[in-house]
């Protein structure tokens, strides 16, 4: 027994072991959901994601720790970003057709989320260095971490608020748009991207690669719209 | 030759990355790389198959890729305790609502413009 603590504290400290426990946890993650026959709250990313939290709190392990093996996957993103591009030109031709509704949908998706998050928080009865950090919660996290700080709020929070808002979309965004009657992937990628950036981009590209191709192009865009309409709106609202 | 394409990403990240620093603009580095990419992809007339099998394998799991930074929720719980619900209650709703209109938004002017053409 003492050995095999011995041997937990020696990998508890490597990299290799938080690497190994991301990449299984997603796994099992992705399994649980096949087999469930794609049930939204078994969406991957929210159960990985649970279980590591889970695994971190009952080992009593950091998050600088884990993420010193997370960092590994964590440093994909910035390439499958890149790699976006390939499936958004298999869409090329609907794309040049179609720029102006994908434009005003954009418009009117980036106003709603702004605007009903100011409207439900002041409701609600938050303050206003929570509100400045929810404001752009459907930019990617590095715009709204930038945005947020900028004006008040707490880069830390607006992160952790991107990463729900994701989830929330990844998660109600299918069965949401299924309900509604929406058939066409690119309808259902596009509003998911826009509203619910990589996350629910992540979920898209599991239904076709169509629906991930024009959520690609919703978060990208909407990631900037939102860094240029969030201050305006903190403005207009007087905040 | 794929890892001819993985560097070919790698350095068109890269350049992303120094474009968004030095004319300071509000888009993340990634963002610039895929606009090359795109472009570059467009003047070659499509993807090469090793780049098209690159960008499928990735995409293809890239819920795997945000377990790390979804795993950060971890440290900010306790700033949460105090109001998690209204903020729960308010990100639901607006990230429902935001889905709701930006699908019936496209949607409805998609048709629009089919009924013109036709």
């Amino acid at each position: 027994m003492d050995g095999l603590f011995q041997i937990w504290v020696y990998l508890a400290e490597q990299p290799l072991l938080w690497l190994a426990v991301t990449v299984s946890a997603y796994v099992v993650a992705q399994q649980l959901f096949l087999r469930s026959g794609g049930f939204p709250l078994l969406n991957p990313v929210l159960v990985s994601i649970t279980l590591v939290v889970l695994l971190l709190l009952a080992t009593g392990t950091d998050y600088d720790t884990y993420f010193e093996g997370g960092q590994y996957v964590h440093f994909l993103l910035g390439p499958a970003t890149v790699l976006l591009a390939v499936p958004l030109y298999a869409q090329i031709h609907r794309l040049r057709r179609q720029w102006l509704p994908l434009s005003i949908a954009l418009l009117a998706g980036s106003v709603t989320a702004i605007a009903s998050t100011v409207v439900l928080g002041l409701g609600l009865g938050l303050g206003p260095s929570t509100l400045m950090s929810l404001m752009p919660k459907s930019a990617t996290t590095p715009i709204a971490m930038g945005v947020a700080e900028k004006l008040g709020g707490e880069a830390a929070l607006a992160a952790v608020f991107v990463m729900l808002s994701g989830i929330t979309g990844a998660v109600a965004g299918i069965p949401l748009l299924r309900l509604l009657g929406e058939r066409d992937p690119a309808v259902k990628g596009f509003a998911m991207g826009v509203t619910a950036h990589g996350i629910a981009t992540a979920r898209a590209f599991q239904h076709s690669n169509q629906a991930g191709a024009y959520a690609g192009l919703g978060m990208g865009l909407n990631g900037a719209l939102t860094a240029l309409l969030v201050p305006l709106f903190a403005w207009l609202f007087g905040l | 030759m794929i890892p001819a394409f993985i560097a070919l990403v790698l350095l068109l990240q890269l350049a992303g990355e120094a474009l968004v620093r030095a004319l300071g603009i509000p888009v993340p580095g990634p963002v610039i790389g895929m606009l090359l990419l795109l472009v570059i992809v467009i003047f070659q007339g499509g993807p090469p198959k090793p780049l098209q099998a690159l960008a499928t394998g990735l995409l293809n799991h890239l819920s795997l890729l945000f377990i790390p930074a979804g795993a950060g929720v971890i440290s900010y719980l306790a700033l949460l305790a105090d109001n998690w619900l209204p903020v729960l209650v308010t990100i639901i709703i607006s990230t429902m609502l935001t889905i709701v209109v930006t699908a019936f938004t496209l949607k409805f002017l998609i048709r629009r413009m089919n009924r013109e053409d036709s």
